[in-house]
């Protein structure tokens, strides 16, 4: 199974543990991952409020590039995603749109590649099974709530992944690794994107939400599929503490990582040492319980 | 009270209508106001008017005070009022057209926003990715809110999660030359 891999800007600085993790979990898992050479950034959603061209050329460079080869393209990251899903939508839709593209990227694009989640291709092509059949170190007793965000599953039109209100396929992976995934109604509510960061007053409460929905349904972490929603949730959750005047405590996962500690890695090779609230003491915690189970 | 003149508003206004709802393909007396998209709007708190009231504006013809609310720039395109709305309007799509044709005649509805953008988008230019440490930089400097965000600089650098160098590509002129291009074609790349 061989894919190109659009690593995404995140992924080289404050997402860089997602970028390691998911490398580690698809080789442990037979995947390979061609990384797309000289890959530049996808406009995130600056190009995407500025202009409308801009923003289906920047990532049409990147499905071009991808397409040369002949592969599939396999995004860690939600915006990035929603970008090339958006370019796939227009050309499909417009023939003049894809003349135009190709013009502005001086490249040939005939929009036969797609782009596709991490989650997508481990769930789903790889399977829960072969997953199941990797767990060495069961994640028993930790109860997640599994976060999705907005941008994987909406608008469905252009994303064609999972429901829009109610995703599953993060929940059926917790499980399959052995832990609990608890039922929670902000599964899909917005982190906020860069809100938290140009509008800090209307950011932080959206962050605030989701922490405060995830630890009311009993979650002792919170499970994330994008370095976008991870960065505002576990970067800025002591300012959103402070702001609030509440604590939380709540580490926050990318799926990758807790599939390696599940799959035997020690935290430390999963990556698990760059987070700001740090996770390691209730990986320990549960390590514990089980061995004095 | 503010007194509007409405019948002028729309007579006027033709002409920006028929951009927006080509841009956006959204047909604007599709609406009925409910109001589900602000209900579930999870950034409304900040909003002057919400995704509900910018539609309104719209379908009024009073596009100048649309496109001077803050509403369109606060939208953090979460897609959760297209997924609701009963009648298909595709609000985040909206939004941006509205945003677009708001840059075109040099007005900022959230200048915040506004500048976060400008700088992210010059940094992809210059390096064909974003350079954080930079881009908050002039964030913080254009904004008049220099040591924002400050405190977690180090944090981040302890953790290796901040480049002191942009990490450029090797083919900077190739990014360069799209910018070029979507520029010539009247795009508003600046
Ligand atoms: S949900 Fe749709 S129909 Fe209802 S007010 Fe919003 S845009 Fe109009
Ligand atoms: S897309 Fe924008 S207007 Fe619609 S719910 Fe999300 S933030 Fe609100």
């Amino acid at each position: 199974m061989k894919y190109a891999y659009y690593p995404g800007c995140a992924l080289e600085t404050t997402a860089k543990e997602y970028d390691h993790s998911t490398r580690l979990v698809a080789r442990h898992l037979g995947v390979e991952l061609w990384e797309i050479p000289d890959w530049n950034c996808c406009g995130a959603s600056a190009a995407h409020r500025v202009d409308h061209l801009l923003a289906l050329a920047l990532p049409a460079r990147v499905l071009a590039l991808a397409e040369e080869q002949g592969l599939d393209i396999v995004v860690p990251c939600a915006a990035c995603y929603n970008r090339m899903k958006a370019v796939e939508k227009a050309v499909r839709e417009s023939e003049e749109m894809r003349k135009t593209i190709e013009e502005i990227i001086e490249r040939s694009y005939k929009g036969s590649v797609s782009a596709r989640s991490v989650l997508d291709v481990l769930i789903n092509q790889v399977g829960l099974e072969s997953i199941k059949a990797q767990v060495k170190r069961p994640l028993a007793g930790l109860k997640l709530a599994a976060y999705y965000g907005c941008l994987w599953v909406r608008p469905p039109c252009i994303t064609a992944f999972d429901d829009p209100e109610d995703p599953m396929t993060m929940d059926r992976l917790v499980e399959a690794l052995g832990g609990e995934a608890v039922p929670w109604p902000y599964k899909t509510e917005c982190c906020g994107a860069s809100l938290p960061t140009a509008r800090t007053d209307v950011g932080l409460g959206m962050v605030y939400q989701i922490l405060r929905r995830a630890q009311e349904a009993g979650a002792v972490a919170i499970v994330t599929a994008c370095p976008i929603c991870h960065l505002n949730l576990d970067m800025r959750q002591k300012q959103v503490e402070a702001a609030f005047q509440e604590e939380f405590n709540l580490p926050i996962f990318y799926f990758t990582e807790l599939m390696a500690v599940a799959f035997g890695y020690s935290p430390k090779e999963a990556g698990l040492t760059t987070h700001f609230v740090n996770p390691l003491p209730l990986l320990e915690s549960s390590l514990e319980r089980r061995e004095t189970a | 009270m503010e007194r509007l003149s409405l019948s002028q508003a729309l007579s006027s206004g033709q002409a920006f209508k028929e951009r927006i709802e080509a841009a956006s393909g959204v047909t604007l007396s599709r609406c009925y106001q409910c109001g589900k998209c602000t209900a579930g709007c999870p950034a409304s708190s900040g909003m002057d008017y919400g995704p509900r009231g910018i539609i309104r504006l719209l379908q009024l013809g009073l596009y100048e005070k649309a496109m001077r609310s803050n509403t369109p720039w606060i939208c953090a395109g979460c897609q959760t009022c297209y997924v609701r709305c009963p009648r298909d309007i595709d609000m985040p799509k909206l939004m941006e057209a509205v945003r677009q044709e708001a840059c075109r005649r040099g007005i900022v509805g959230d200048k915040k926003t506004e500048v976060f953008d400008r700088a992210f988008l010059r940094s992809i230019e210059r390096f064909g990715r974003p350079h954080e440490a930079s881009i908050m930089g002039e964030y913080n400097l254009l904004t008049g809110q220099p040591f924002k965000d400050i405190m977690s600089g180090p944090a981040m650098l302890a953790r290796g999660k901040l480049a002191l160098l942009p990490s450029r590509i090797k083919n900077i002129s190739e990014i360069k030359k799209i910018f070029a291009r979507v520029r010539a074609k009247g795009g508003e790349a600046r």
